[in-house]
């Protein structure tokens, strides 16, 4: 019998394979999926009214005359979010932002933007997450912990599945490092192989393996033992297939990718390895590859008639902070919740459209909130994996509420 | 949970090969592996001397909740459906090499000692579980891959 998978667009994963219950139009059971996946698929038992203006609820046109005034009027609007959105989404949120001469920008501007911009414009050797199940026998994680953020990381492609190039499992041809500063539950199942180093001891520690892949003494301020730094210099040097799947508890450690291109070159001097970032929400790497193609830049962008500017100062938290923007359109993201209070208090205020499929701190402060559909369950399209693979998708359940892009469309239309 | 020993001592003691085996301590060896139950045992069922073993025993046997009979629990709050212990689990792996083994949706549902149910790890068939049986091994496999310690035999 043949089965119908659906796609979990809970996390940067996107799991290909997961069977869905429903009746009604509820999802009853969730085959196959981690506990995120399965929070994630029944999310969509709700029943908050789709539109609200002032948190009183009002019919469709009230709610798009009302977010389109607002971008009107607004001279810098801010566009923010996207990461949980479609392709389809994203690159009309793109043409909006062009419209209105809107700041656009996402999560990756202070998550893994920078690691996916040298990914983007092939400076780092990356391969696919199918690859990595396949053949690797070297797996690192590098600050990051994804037993918690990507449960089924571990189990669907990285260490424990048999490949066609690795059929005797993973206690005997594969190895797994974790290289953090505490001893997350990814580190656990690693063992021996887990290296615990300080806070911002990372670019030492990159520069102490270089020297021990070199056949130097390494040497770290913190006094890191050599002998076992020798050992995990080895044990990379005869890697066939390494990968390290990097997080952000390297990127905000580093003060630029400088060391991590040096690791490697050298890495790949003597052995054979790929970069994957471990993006968190399901569609970020989709927005930088969409941005990418439009402008040449993966985040932090300012549109002006025709011409676009880029730089930190167009990221989310910069113009907060310089309150250089005067409304918002917030699409699938709860920056209230996730930026600084210093930061996020700007923004209460200026006018807030916010897009979300379940109510947020930022909705709950909106001026206008449209409850939308959840992309991969209500909705279909397609999005880009965290290994940046395009997975396409149809809805698992029907929905009365709208897609974010047939309202960004309307919203378009009604400026 | 007990041993050969102690179950010996709550039979008859007669050997009186009824039950098909060559002595009660055999029998008692039988039960220990599942191979057989207090009621292949004719005069501990029937005899009423003997009513309060077998009933002890039965209880015994009784798979009591939550553990399944080769020992196995899931400690269903630390649970988060990672599915390691799916994808490791040495008979999951030998009856579905294509499906879980590879780290897919299950292909083959009914032979699969661990699966996920709605984000938590689900034990079944414990006919194919390594700990279960004549010939029984003390497989590891399901406990050492489990982030978070939520599998556990008694």
């Amino acid at each position: 019998m043949e089965k119908n998978y659906y796609v979990c667009t809970g996390c940067g994963l996107l799991c290909d394979d997961i069977e869905v219950e429903s009746e009604k139009n509820i999802v009853n059971k969730v085959y196959t999926a981690c506990r995120v996946g399965v929070a994630h698929m029944k999310e969509a038992r709700r029943n908050e009214a789709n539109f609200l203006v002032d948190n009183k609820p009002v019919d469709e046109a009230t709610a798009i005359k009302e977010a389109a005034s607002i971008l009107k009027n607004a001279k810098n609007p801010l566009i923010f979010g996207l990461g949980t959105s479609i392709n389809e989404t994203q690159k009309a949120a793109i043409e909006l932002a062009k419209k209105i001469n809107a700041t656009l920008d996402d999560t990756s501007s202070f998550c893994l933007g920078p690691l996916a911009e040298a990914l983007i414009q092939d400076k780092l050797k990356t391969c696919t997450l199918d690859d990595v199940r396949n053949k690797a026998d070297v797996i690192i994680y590098w600050g990051t912990d994804p037993s918690d953020s990507h449960p089924r990381q571990l189990s669907k492609y990285s260490y424990f599945p048999r490949g066609t190039e690795k059929q005797r499992g993973w206690e005997e041809e594969r190895t797994a490092i974790a290289i953090d500063v505490r001893k997350s539950h990814t580190a656990k199942i690693c063992g021996n192989y887990f290296f615990q180093i300080p806070p911002k001891g990372d670019a030492e520690f990159i520069d102490a393996l270089i020297a021990g892949l070199s056949g130097k003494l390494p040497k770290t301020s913190y006094n890191y033992p050599p002998k076992k730094l020798l050992e995990l210099a080895n044990i990379l040097k005869g890697a066939k297939f390494g990968v390290i799947f990097v997080g952000r508890g390297l990127i905000y450690s580093l003060e630029n990718l400088e060391p991590l291109f040096k690791l490697m070159k050298i890495l790949n001097e003597k052995a054979n390895f790929h970069l994957i970032p471990m993006v968190g929400n399901c569609n970020t790497m989709g927005f930088n590859e969409n941005l990418f193609a439009e402008t040449g830049y993966v985040n932090s962008v300012k549109f002006e008639n025709g011409t676009v500017k880029h730089g930190p100062e167009y990221s989310i938290v910069e113009s907060l902070k310089a309150k250089s923007v005067d409304a918002a359109l917030i699409i699938g993201s709860d920056p209230l919740l996730i930026l600084p209070r210093s930061i996020a208090k700007n923004m209460l205020e200026i006018p807030v459209i916010s897009m979300d499929h379940c109510e947020t701190l930022t909705s709950k402060h909106s001026k206008v909130y449209i409850n939308t559909a959840i992309s991969g369950v209500e909705a279909g399209g397609s999005a880009i994996r965290m290994d940046g693979v395009k997975v396409s998708f149809e809805p698992a359940i029907e929905t009365n509420h709208p897609s974010e892009e047939v309202i960004l469309k309307k919203i378009m239309e009604a400026l | 949970m007990t041993n050969a020993m102690e179950l010996y001592q709550m039979l008859p003691k007669t050997n009186c090969k009824k039950c098909g085996k060559t002595s009660c301590m055999a029998f008692a060896v039988a039960l220990m592996s599942h191979e057989l139950t207090p009621e292949d045992c004719p005069p501990l069922k029937e005899e009423s001397k003997y009513r309060e073993s077998y009933e002890k025993m039965s209880e015994l046997f009784k798979p009591t909740e939550g553990v399944t009979e080769t020992g196995l629990i899931v400690h269903e709050d630390l649970c988060f459906g990672c599915g390691n212990c799916v994808v490791a689990c040495p008979p999951n792996v030998a009856n579905d090499p294509h499906g879980v083994g590879s780290g897919n949706a299950p292909t083959n549902a009914n032979k699969l000692v661990l699966a996920v149910e709605d984000g938590i790890v689900k034990a079944q068939n414990l006919g194919e579980c390594r700990r279960f049986g004549k010939n029984k091994i003390l497989c590891y496999g399901c406990i050492v891959t489990c982030p978070v310690e939520a599998i556990e035999f008694v």
